[in-house]
């Protein structure tokens, strides 16, 4: 799966090609500011400035681990943080204090601002919500559905239960508040909103999420491979459904 | 032929399945899990000839009775307990031969919380993302056992057990803590990170698989800002906004929105499972925790 363009042609050898190459490895641009916390023996809390910054490291992290040029168990992205949990012990190659030293020198590319793989979401937004949603935002109640599934959505991180998602990219709206007494069972598939986050929930569960439509799609199934529908930096759009 | 498999006759107040857990899917929202006492089930494993990750039966307080439908070796391990098969004493923390059909008794624990039952071939209940451990907080994995219930046995282990008996340790009269600081040490006041190693907490009765509770003075932060969700490990000292903390163990959430004052060493986490409600924890502060000495 690549999300990358191919490369350009090599441009004509008379003229010089463009843009020029970056010198290596002189790291300038992309450097990323950062806080490394310690967590424990075996991990590093890393803190961004921005949800956008931390997708960055994030994709970045999954890069190195797959070329094998970092070793750990866990790398749990979230708002703006993402830990390294499972770091190897003295002996190894990214003990917590080496890596600590070596991550703030690497040169990060910034995330590609649309993706090639978009997951969409058929959803009918018939939630319970959608009038309180309508009137925060002040718009008519069929342009929730409008203005939702025009975004394109990037899985931040997961947490809450196996396979919730907090999907940022809704912008130009008002967050919308947590509901002031969660409700006690949300059917499975809601589509809900709190925050600056999209949710989907996997399961009934308990939820304070403004509820606006649902979905028949299967966010979590362990018998599946994968079992998540959704994982950390996937890109997402929301499709009303019956149109 | 019989049946590799054993009835539970009395589940007992919270009886689960128990192995290594399911690292590696916290990106996913999905916790450890995995016993709580961690030596004490690698221990009862070795004494049956099972391999270290093979799942076992945690229990909580008041054991279980069981009733194999084929003859097999279990140990008793973790909290002490007395332990009979078919009303007759027989040995704890030392591999005893349960012949098919006949009661096993695993008993209230004397002391300490959690007890581990290995059973040869381990407990082979289908794996969820290759762990069989029943995980509290997201349901995943095998529910907790309940009376009547029939579970599957794997195959019998080939390397009989090669250890009769081994010591353990007893259940802390004292729960020592040994923390680092981070990642949001900095959240609390000095007066708070003093509290914290000084004061002795006690281990709360509202503690269970996902974090140890405790009741003793209130940690007072620092910065009163709301954190943004950040990613959680176990040991964590979570801090709530009552400022009494809670030690994530192997079913705690994979992210949170309350700071992490420290995180307790790993190796401290077993008596963490076996401390009894009222047990005074002391926090010790160390590796540059701030005013500690040495590390």
């Amino acid at each position: 799966m690549s999300t990358r363009p191919t490369a350009p042609a090599p441009a004509p050898a008379a003229s010089p090609p463009l843009p020029a190459p970056t010198p290596r490895p002189v790291p300038t641009t992309n450097v990323l500011p950062m806080k490394v916390l310690p967590m424990g023996e075996r991990a590093l809390l890393v803190e961004l400035a921005d949800g956008s910054a931390a997708a960055a490291l994030h994709a970045e992290l999954l890069r190195r681990r797959a070329a094998g040029d970092l070793v750990v168990r866990e790398i749990v992205p979230a708002a703006r943080t993402v830990l390294l949990d499972g770091l190897e012990g003295p002996d190894g190659p990214d003990t917590p204090l080496r890596l600590a030293a070596r991550l703030p020198t690497w040169e990060i590319p910034p995330l590609p601002a649309r993706a090639d793989d978009v997951l969409e979401i058929p959803v009918r937004y018939e939630g319970p919500d959608l009038a309180d949603v309508a009137a925060l935002w002040g718009v008519p109640v069929r342009d929730v559905a409008r203005i939702h599934s025009a975004a394109e959505f990037r899985v931040a991180f997961c947490g809450f239960a196996p396979g919730f998602g907090y999907l940022t990219g809704l912008g130009g709206v008002p967050d919308v508040p947590r509901r002031a007494t969660p409700r006690t069972a949300v059917p499975a598939g809601s589509v809900g909103l709190a925050g600056p986050y999209t949710g989907v929930y996997p399961r009934s569960s308990p939820g304070g999420w403004q509820l606006i439509g649902s979905t028949d799609a299967v966010l979590w199934d362990h018998a599946r491979v994968p079992a998540a529908l959704l994982s950390p930096g996937a890109r997402v759009r929301f499709v009303p459904e019956g149109r | 032929m019989t049946d590799r498999a054993f009835a539970v006759v009395r589940a007992g107040a919270l009886t689960t399945v128990q192995d290594e857990g399911r690292p590696g899917h916290a990106h996913l929202g999905v916790p450890r899990s995995g016993a709580l006492d961690r030596p004490a089930a690698a221990l009862v494993n070795r004494l049956v000839g099972n391999p270290a990750g093979a799942a076992v039966l945690e229990t909580t307080l008041n054991g279980c009775a069981l009733r194999p439908r084929c003859d097999v070796t279990v140990a008793v391990g973790g909290a002490p307990c007395r332990v009979t098969v078919d009303g007759r004493a027989v040995a704890w923390g030392t591999p005893v031969r349960v012949p098919a059909g006949a009661l096993l008794e695993v008993g209230p624990a004397v002391s300490g919380v959690r007890g581990y039952v290995a059973l040869g071939g381990g407990v082979a209940v289908e794996p969820v993302l290759g762990s069989r451990s029943t995980d509290l907080l997201s349901g995943l994995g095998p529910p907790p056992l309940t009376d009547g219930a029939v579970l599957p046995l794997g195959a019998a282990p080939v390397a009989p057990a090669r250890v009769d008996t081994v010591p353990q340790p007893g259940p802390p009269r004292e729960l020592i803590l040994r923390v680092t600081p981070g990642p949001r040490t900095d959240w609390f006041t000095a007066t708070a990170l003093r509290t914290l190693t000084t004061r002795a907490y006690r281990v709360s009765s509202a503690s269970n698989r996902i974090g140890l509770r405790t009741d003793g003075p209130p940690l007072e932060r620092a910065v009163s800002g709301e954190l943004p969700s950040e990613g959680m490990v176990l040991g964590a000292i979570q801090v709530p906004p009552d400022g009494r903390p809670v030690v994530f163990l192997a079913d705690h959430p994979t992210t949170g929105g309350y700071p992490v004052v420290g995180v307790v060493r790993e190796r401290d986490l077993a008596a963490a499972a076996q401390a009894v409600p009222g047990t005074v924890v002391r926090f010790v502060g160390v590796g540059g925790w701030p005013g500690a000495r040495g590390g």
